[in-house]
């Protein structure tokens, strides 16, 4: 289990440092270069990166709160830059509560992610969703920090 | 629009006809030699005390003439097996039993078996026939007064003979308890293999004592909440197929699957109906799960609820009339009980927590649930009117009862923690006692109880 967390604490830390990176250089150039890896502006690893493709929910709750909005807004900024993106919001529920009161909770949380994005100008018909319920977490540890990673919404590019 | 599966779908026909073939035989009752001692004080198991005392009965190794030497006593140990699983009876050890070598013919020195504390006993033969067929014969016998209870002979193939033994197993125990048994019964899992953040996930049946498992789906598609059909051998379950969850119909017997209705929306939770003929399940529509009805028939689908919230877990009362299902209309997830058609929805859940996943017995009495509390993850029951709520059991995770026929046992999933936990099936007695592991390849969940097999 400490390998895992180690692990996945050195990805967290490498993302952030992609992040800090970006932040510096994104005024300037189209592309940016961390590294040997490059990230396209306007590619996948872009979204993901530079954007950030899921928000995180409390217990139980759908809505988004004040950094999953701040999240939102970037990506509605960028699907609408990069209007030839099609997006499935897969929403997820962790692993504390029954199969299908969580399907449901996952599709409520896409459905909530998919009317703040519709809100902010993107295109209905660009949007599925997808629940997943608890079947798919990300974080296997028997903790708090674990399940709040679980509880999430993540906006998946597709049909570029 | 349905098509075959490139599986091997099981194949019950031929056993069911044998066996149906067996039932007419068992009606030709075994003669045994009259016995003078008047009949008095035949034993019964009362089981609706909370908490009984295993009835002590002896199983006789069956004899068996020729090649059926091993099968014989295979019977007689899953014989053994099942009634001990079951927490009413204690087979005694049968290097305990003084009178050995018994065959179905032969006639029992009474006194021997109540000297080792055997209330009943069970004696059994099995003999090849010519045809490549196997003739098995039982004897249940009440040790105290003496007597045959029960001669019964049934034709079937060797490969037959665990539902042989769980059809004696079934015979026993209705006749010393009053009860139908569940022993000749199956029951359809959601098999689960691999590591946690990407578990596979395949359609699965196996006997309710977790021997011949076989693989219904590849596990190409994620699989959810299999239920089987009360009248036929057909399960209704979630599948991912594609990437559009959906609600599913698929034949046992001859590997065909279809999608059920044409919904603008995911379909999930379905149950079938007491007769067979409709499934109930809920369709999200944006933030909203409500349930609808579908008759299998017309293909015609029905809305029951049309609520701002979530809507799911439907299950029917065993006349058809009322509907329990789960609903967080109120804020948090609770039960409530509806007239089939929708109306006069009542919630019957009050304690502490989240109540889901309500299951109606088929005897009616009571609805079974998975409740959430404090971090806590219980089963228990409750009647329809909301009252007489008891708790089974409760752990880190337990969750999804379902309800074996006769109504007097309930199977669910209990999970463990962290990365390399994982849902195994269990059974627990109505009265909370007798907690068994169902033995799995894999990890299990979402278990489901066929009806008695016929």
């Amino acid at each position: 289990m400490s390998k895992t967390l180690f692990a996945r604490g050195a990805r967290f830390a490498a993302v952030v440092a992609v992040c800090l990176v970006a932040a510096a250089c994104s005024q300037t150039r189209p592309e940016l270069t961390t590294g040997n890896s490059s990230v396209a502006a306007g590619s996948g690893q872009d979204f993901v990166v530079n954007v950030g493709d899921r928000v995180f929910f409390l217990n139980n709750q759908s809505s988004l709160d004040g950094s999953a909005r701040a999240v939102m807004d970037k990506q509605a900024q960028w699907l609408q830059r990069y209007k030839n993106y099609s997006i499935t919001i897969e929403g997820h529920a962790d692993e504390r509560g029954t199969r299908q009161y969580n399907i449901a909770l996952g599709a409520r949380r896409a459905a909530a992610v998919r009317e703040y994005l519709v809100a902010k100008g993107i295109r209905p018909t660009r949007i599925k969703t997808l629940s997943y319920g608890k079947e798919r977490p990300v974080a296997t540890c028997n903790a708090a920090s674990c399940w709040s990673q679980n509880r999430r919404a993540v906006t998946v590019l597709s049909g570029q | 629009m349905s098509f075959v599966m490139g599986l091997n779908p099981m194949r019950t026909t031929g056993i069911k006809q044998l066996l149906r073939h067996a039932c007419r035989l068992v009606a030709a009752a075994v003669t045994v030699a009259a016995i003078s001692q008047p009949a008095y004080a035949l034993i019964e198991l009362d089981i609706t005390q909370g908490n009984v005392e295993p009835m002590p009965i002896a199983i006789s190794p069956f004899a068996g003439s020729g090649l059926q030497e091993d099968v014989a006593g295979q019977i007689s140990s899953v014989v053994a097996a099942d009634l001990q699983r079951s927490g009413l009876f204690r087979p005694i050890d049968p290097t305990a039993h003084i009178q050995q070598g018994m065959n179905v013919g032969t006639m029992p020195r009474f006194g021997d078996w109540r000297t080792i504390g055997s209330q009943a006993l069970v004696t059994g033969s099995i003999a090849q026939q010519a045809n490549g067929q196997i003739r098995a014969e039982f004897r249940l016998w009440d040790v105290f007064a003496g007597q045959q209870l029960i001669g019964q002979q049934f034709f079937t193939t060797p490969e037959n003979w665990r539902r042989l033994a769980h059809i004696i197993s079934d015979a026993v125990y209705q006749r010393l308890t009053g009860e139908k048994g569940y022993f000749d019964t199956r029951v359809v899992f959601v098999d689960e293999s691999g590591p946690k953040d990407a578990r596979r996930k395949r359609l699965a049946i196996m006997d309710q004592d977790g021997a011949n498992v076989r693989y219904l789906t590849r596990g190409d598609d994620l699989v959810l909440t299999p239920r089987f059909s009360p009248v036929s051998q057909e399960v209704t379950y979630m599948s991912y197929v594609g990437g559009n969850p959906q609600v599913y119909l698929f034949n046992i017997e001859n590997g065909q699957r279809e999608v059920l209705g044409n919904f603008p929306g995911m379909t999930f939770a379905p149950r079938f109906s007491p007769d067979g003929q409709n499934v109930i399940m809920s369709l999200q529509q944006g933030s909203n799960a409500n349930l609808y009805l579908m008759d299998l028939r017309t293909r015609r689908t029905t809305r029951l609820t049309n609520t701002a919230a979530i809507d799911t877990s439907p299950s029917f009362s065993p006349d058809g009339r009322q509907v329990v299902f789960e609903s967080d209309r109120g804020g948090s997830q609770q039960l409530y009980v509806m007239s089939s058609d929708g109306s006069g929805a009542t919630r019957i859940s009050f304690g502490p927590g989240r109540y889901s996943t309500p299951v109606w017995s088929p005897r009616g009495d009571l609805i079974a649930f998975t409740k959430v509390h404090q971090g806590r993850f219980m089963i228990g029951v409750i009647r329809p009117d909301g009252k007489g709520e008891r708790i089974l059991t409760e752990g880190y995770h337990n969750e999804g009862p379902a309800w074996s026929p006769n109504g007097r046992v309930l199977t669910f999933f209990r999970d463990t923690a962290g990365e390399q936990g994982g849902p195994q099936v269990w059974t627990v007695d109505l009265t909370g006692y007798n907690e068994q592991l169902v033995h799995t390849p894999n990890f299990a969940s979402d278990p489901a109880w066929s009806p008695l097999l016929d």
